[in-house]
């Protein structure tokens, strides 16, 4: 029995069973990672505070905490949970397709993953414990053990963690392309195509470019570390009174090649829910998504926009100045189809009617998240302001806005959606009411805040706020307001835990379609032939029923008014 | 928005003027946006047994679209243009006629500010001599007769109302120079020298602090800078001179 | 967790297999997706006999995209290290960059490489070659296979002979005294080099594989997966080594 269980539910290749394993991947990398953030806020708030069997934090263990939350949130929340898991639980679905193109490349692809997790999660038990540099791991500070506790084995880990990572997003990625271009059933043109593809397609080819270029700056940054090459090692290196080898390379290229990986990731983790809020706003306002076509073209413009503002993380690195004004033009343009979809999706709320539920609720806080964190990227996107901005809590509020929570808002919208074709029940609404507003406002606690602690200069990675020679202790009450916000946003979660484990069992069956929804998913029929555009909502000519399904066999008859 | 520290620097003003209306503008967007969203739960409430209302979208939908997206384009251009003007005045210009020179270095946990002196040219550096126990922090070679006179402080003072040119370089890791009351940053990049000016006119002092994280001491990594006004600062340069040669002769037997 | 998964039960009786019930022949020897009806109206896994084919080089194309990513990354070192060097002492700019005089047995190897991209697909054009393909699909024999398997022993062997003179000229540049770290270009020159040729190792192990793979595989559309990939694989290895030998040669 346990056997048969095991192949079944674990070493399998059917991609639902392995988007449950993501799932699961992901929310153990969410609450792992969480817990750090709690503990960063409690030091950051009671740097005196001791905790049980450990004591009191250093600083190092600070820095630790915010190296490793970071990286544990974008990688394995955030790129895990929508660019692997959800198309595993619904991608072949979605284009008519019974299975992956490649199942046995996609399970791989799974068990890498979670070795790069668990290689992560381990430089916390190394000799001087996780690496300190941050999730950017600029060198020369990540080229030395002796650069800082933490940066000798806890480093070693992290890059290898990252270059595992790398290796399974982009087997992950191929797969997925070639399922979305060869499977798709017939008559799933691709103007039929729902957004959520549109969206996984364009990240499945951002993910293979720009994982490919951080595998190798990882590779170059072991060589470094290991056998004697300085592609990031300049020379006349003195650290803590010792001159270190001579090196001719420039820490200039690791910057350049992270963040040629580092935007289009942070992109890679939000497009799948931008398409996401397409869909599900048009369901839930039971209205057509206007302007389908411009929305695929603002997704193709960013995937492809968004391989040319790398540049503008690295405004005051010394870059030249006039580069420094051309990415803040690209940054610029990007802001533009962005703004297009908001704007789509602001007037989609008025046509038709809002059925509340808490999917749509979830949207709309994805849609609060965006609004919010993307509004402050024109201005970082501005080299002379972003000249006082870099590196301060302004720069944190604005990615926790536009990336973490807006991200995970998404999450949450098509984990309450989709819930149904995984168990055949939905979440209760109720408890899933109380978790949105509970979260809604404890994130906005949180992570507004930041903006003014960023404006009072308050730079990012400070163990503590008091200083030899100054001190932020006037920002004492706004970093306190944000550390309550902040558990009682974790809080929250535990509601959403408490949902899913409850309803598993004692919510009501629903029937397989119980959104009446049109997309393919939702499909009673194996091999559907498609006939008509992926949101054809509206009345229609049968009396009782307002949406055309796309596995429906007659043409769409949809009155106009 | 009195969240800004108090500015010191010419550039400060017009960089404050700036943010305050990116941040005033974005701020509306914020609220209008915002305010659309619960409008929209609140609207549904309102005609909820109302029928359907427009089913595809007409053309005048898509013209208000387009509308509103090129109002908000114009805006970010408009941002960008405006800051653009700031920064090429900031960076793209070359440094102005006799700037007060002064090398600023990081070191774990460290800055070192270090002046040309009389010579107006910084003495040779050798990374083998860097001890800072013998009070050589910097690895000044004393063979070169420019090092001689070079002042090396652990606070950065500089005369008020004269422009100032930074040379930005560090010693071990990338350091990140933050001068908040300056409204200044840059990160200093071992193996590159990065320049930097600016003129600071309010006397009084500000803080420095390491805006790139480089090690467990990086929160406190922090200096001062003190900007006086030019006799002071005059006085201040002798005074050093003085103690230097004070100390090279106390060092000859 | 009901709902799914006795759905999901049916389909495994239903999988499709990618093959259409006809002989993978097709006009266009290269071609993509088949005969003359637009394949693509049809329901996935009824798009005819190459449909396996294509999915397989779609993915292997778009691997190979990231290859060249990566490989693209390291020539970047390549461009940004000359301008880097370091400032010394005196505020001089000093470049670490000594310009490496590639050992000439590298024409050869180049010259070898070519023909090996010559020979592959010389093989690969044989298994798709319509009336072999046709009477090895009626089981009359296995023509094509027999022509194609020389051509593809011929790609190892010469994908060795590259191998080995790689190896001599690491030895060549050793011995003058360019070691892996002696100075930036000649690690550039040895990272480079070694990662092109750790992809050729795996690119023969391939090779091997297709080889078996001709005479074991029993469907005719999966010996010719077997050996496209490899060509095609093996076609981008050569690629790349054009553009890294000419960076080698005349970009310093
Ligand atoms: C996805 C990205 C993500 C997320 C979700 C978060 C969540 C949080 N972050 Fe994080 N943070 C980062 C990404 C993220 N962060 C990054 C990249 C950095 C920079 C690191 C660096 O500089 O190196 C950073 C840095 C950072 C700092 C700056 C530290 C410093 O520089 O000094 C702080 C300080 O307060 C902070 C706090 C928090 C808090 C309180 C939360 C709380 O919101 C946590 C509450 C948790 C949730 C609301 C998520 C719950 C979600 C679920 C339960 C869904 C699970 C379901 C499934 C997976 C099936 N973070
Ligand atoms: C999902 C992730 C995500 C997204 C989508 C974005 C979106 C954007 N980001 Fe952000 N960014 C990050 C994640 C993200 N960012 C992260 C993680 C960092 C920090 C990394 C680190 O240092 O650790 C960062 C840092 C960062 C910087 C560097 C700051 C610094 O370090 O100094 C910059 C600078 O240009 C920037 C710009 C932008 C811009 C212009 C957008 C634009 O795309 C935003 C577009 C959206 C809008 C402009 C909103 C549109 C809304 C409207 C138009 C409303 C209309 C209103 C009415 C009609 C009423 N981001
Ligand atoms: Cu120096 Cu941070
Ligand atoms: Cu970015």
């Amino acid at each position: 029995m346990t056997v048969s269980f095991l192949r079944r539910r674990v070493f399998t290749t059917d991609h639902r069973q392995l988007a449950i394993l993501y799932l699961f991947l992901g929310l153990a990398a969410v609450i792992a990672g969480t817990l750090l953030s709690l503990l960063m806020r409690l030091h950051r708030t009671w740097p005196a505070l001791a905790l049980p069997f450990y004591g009191v934090l250093k600083p190092e263990d600070y820095l630790a905490l915010v190296t490793m939350h970071g990286t544990l949130m974008v990688f394995f929340v955030l790129t895990i949970v929508p660019q692997s898991a959800f198309p595993n639980l619904v991608l072949p679905a979605q284009i008519g397709a019974t299975r992956m193109a490649f199942p046995k490349l996609n399970a791989a692809a799974f068990w890498i993953t979670l070795a790069s997790f668990l290689t992560l999660l381990s430089a916390f038990f190394v000799p001087q414990g996780a690496p300190i540099a941050g999730w950017t791991s600029y060198p020369p500070f990540t080229e030395f053990a002796a650069a800082g506790p933490g940066q000798g084995a806890g480093m070693d880990l992290w890059i290898i963690a990252i270059a595992l990572f790398c290796v399974a997003a982009e087997a992950a990625s191929v797969n997925f392309l070639v399922t979305i271009l060869r499977l798709r059933c017939s008559g799933m043109t691709f103007r039929r195509l729902p957004l959520t593809v549109w969206s996984w397609l364009v990240s499945s080819g951002l993910t293979v470019i720009a994982f490919s270029a951080l595998l190798a700056a990882a590779a170059m940054l072991l060589t470094d570390r290991h056998f004697g090459t300085s592609f990031f090692l300049p020379s006349g290196e003195v650290l803590n009174g010792i001159v270190q080898r001579p090196g001719s390379g420039s820490p200039m290229l690791w910057l350049h090649l992270f963040w040629f990986f580092g935007h289009p990731e942070v992109y890679i983790s939000i497009l799948p829910g931008m398409g996401l809020a397409s869909s599900l706003l048009a369901n839930f306002t039971r209205r057509s998504v206007p302007a389908y076509g411009l929305m695929v073209v603002c997704t193709l413009l960013i995937g492809v926009l968004g391989l040319g503002v790398w540049g503008h993380h690295m405004f005051v690195s010394g870059m030249n100045p006039y580069a420094g004004t051309a990415f803040g033009l690209t940054t610029i343009a990007i802001a533009v189809p962005s703004s297009a979809e908001v704007l789509t999706w602001l007037a989609m709320l008025f046509r038709g009617r809002l059925q509340v539920a808490s999917p749509l609720l979830f949207t709309l806080g994805f849609l609060s998240f965006f609004i919010a964190g993307g509004l402050t990227g024109p201005i970082l996107a501005q080299p002379a302001l972003d000249a006082y901005l870099h590196n301060t809590f302004f720069v944190v509020a604005h990615f926790h806005l536009v990336m973490a929570m807006a991200g995970v808002f998404s999450v949450f919208a098509g984990i309450y959606y989709w819930y149904p074709l995984l168990t055949g029940r939905l979440l209760n609404e109720m408890l899933g009411q109380i978790h949105f507003w509970i979260s809604l406002v404890a994130a906005y606690g949180t992570f507004f805040p930041m903006h003014l602690a960023g404006l009072a200069g308050e730079p990012r990675h400070y163990a503590q706020l008091a200083g030899p020679v100054t001190t932020f202790a006037n920002l004492l009450p706004v970093e306190r307001g944000i550390t309550w916000s902040a558990f009682l946003l974790a809080a929250a979660q535990i509601v959403f835990l408490m949902n899913i484990l409850w309803s598993v069992r004692r919510c009501s069956h629903v029937d397989a379609n119980p959104w009446r929804a049109t997309t393919l998913e939702w499909s009673p029929i194996l091999h559907p032939i498609v006939r008509n555009g992926p949101y054809v909502y509206g009345p229609t000519a049968a009396p009782q029923q307002d949406f055309l399904p796309q596995w429906a066999t007659s043409e769409p008859r949809v009155r106009s008014s | 928005m009195n969240w800004l520290p108090p500015n010191g620097a010419l550039d400060g003003v017009t960089l404050d003027h700036l943010l305050r209306w990116n941040l005033a503008v974005v701020f509306w967007l914020f609220v209008m946006s915002q305010a659309l969203l619960v409008s929209a739960l609140l609207w549904r409430l309102r005609r909820s047994t109302a029928g359907p209302t427009m089913v595809r979208p007409s053309k005048a939908f898509f013209i208000g679209e387009l509308l509103v997206l090129l109002a908000v384009t114009g805006l970010y251009i408009a941002m960008d243009f405006t800051g653009h003007q700031l920064w090429a005045a900031r960076r793209e210009a070359g440094p102005a006629e006799h700037p007060v020179q002064v090398e600023v270095t990081g070191v774990q946990f460290q800055w070192y500010f270090r002046y040309p002196g009389a010579d107006d040219a910084y003495g040779r550096i050798r990374p083998a001599l860097v001890s800072a126990p013998n009070g050589n922090p910097l690895g000044l070679d004393p063979a070169d007769p420019h090092s001689a006179d070079d002042i090396v402080s652990s606070i950065l003072t500089l005369p008020a109302g004269r422009p100032v040119d930074l040379r930005l370089r560090s010693q071990d890791v990338i350091h990140g120079l933050f001068i908040p009351g300056m409204r200044l940053k840059q990160d200093a990049i071992p193996g590159l020298i990065g320049h930097l000016q600016f003129t600071p006119t309010v006397p009084g002092d500000y803080v420095i602090l390491c805006s790139q994280v480089c090690g467990l001491g990086h929160a406190r990594m922090q200096a001062r800078l003190r900007v006086l006004s030019q006799p002071d600062y005059d006085r201040w340069i002798a005074s050093r001179e003085k103690s230097l040669l004070a100390d090279a002769s106390g060092a000859r037997p | 967790m009901p709902a799914t998964f006795t759905r999901h039960q049916v389909e495994t009786e239903r999988r499709d297999t990618g093959y259409g019930g006809k002989p993978p022949v097709d006009r266009r020897p290269t071609g993509g997706g088949g005969g003359d009806e637009n394949w693509d109206s049809r329901p996935s896994g009824r798009r005819g006999p190459r449909e396996q084919l294509v999915r397989f080089r779609l993915a292997m194309f778009s691997g190979l995209a990231g290859d060249f990513v990566f490989f693209a990354v390291l020539v970047s070192a390549f461009f940004v290290r000359p301008s880097s060097g370091h400032i010394s002492a005196a505020d001089t700019f000093i470049s670490d960059w000594h310009p490496l005089q590639a050992p000439p047995i590298l024409w050869i190897n180049t010259a070898i490489l070519l023909l090996s991209t010559l020979t592959m697909e010389t093989a690969r054009r044989q298994l798709f070659h319509e009336i072999d393909v046709m009477e090895e699909w009626l089981g009359l024999g296995r023509p094509a296979v027999r022509r194609a398997a020389p051509w593809l022993i011929a790609t190892i062997v010469l994908g060795l002979l590259f191998l080995a003179g790689q190896w001599i000229a690491w030895e060549q540049l050793s011995r003058e005294g360019f070691f892996f770290s002696s100075n930036p270009n000649s690690h550039f020159f040895y990272l480079v080099t070694g990662t092109h040729a750790f992809h050729l190792i795996v690119g023969i192990g391939a090779l091997l594989f297709a080889l078996v793979a001709m005479f074991r595989f029993r469907k005719v559309e999966l010996r010719q997966i077997a050996v496209d990939c490899t060509a095609w694989y093996w076609h981008a290895m050569g690629l790349f080594w054009i553009f890294l030998f000419a960076l080698i040669v005349f970009f310093q």
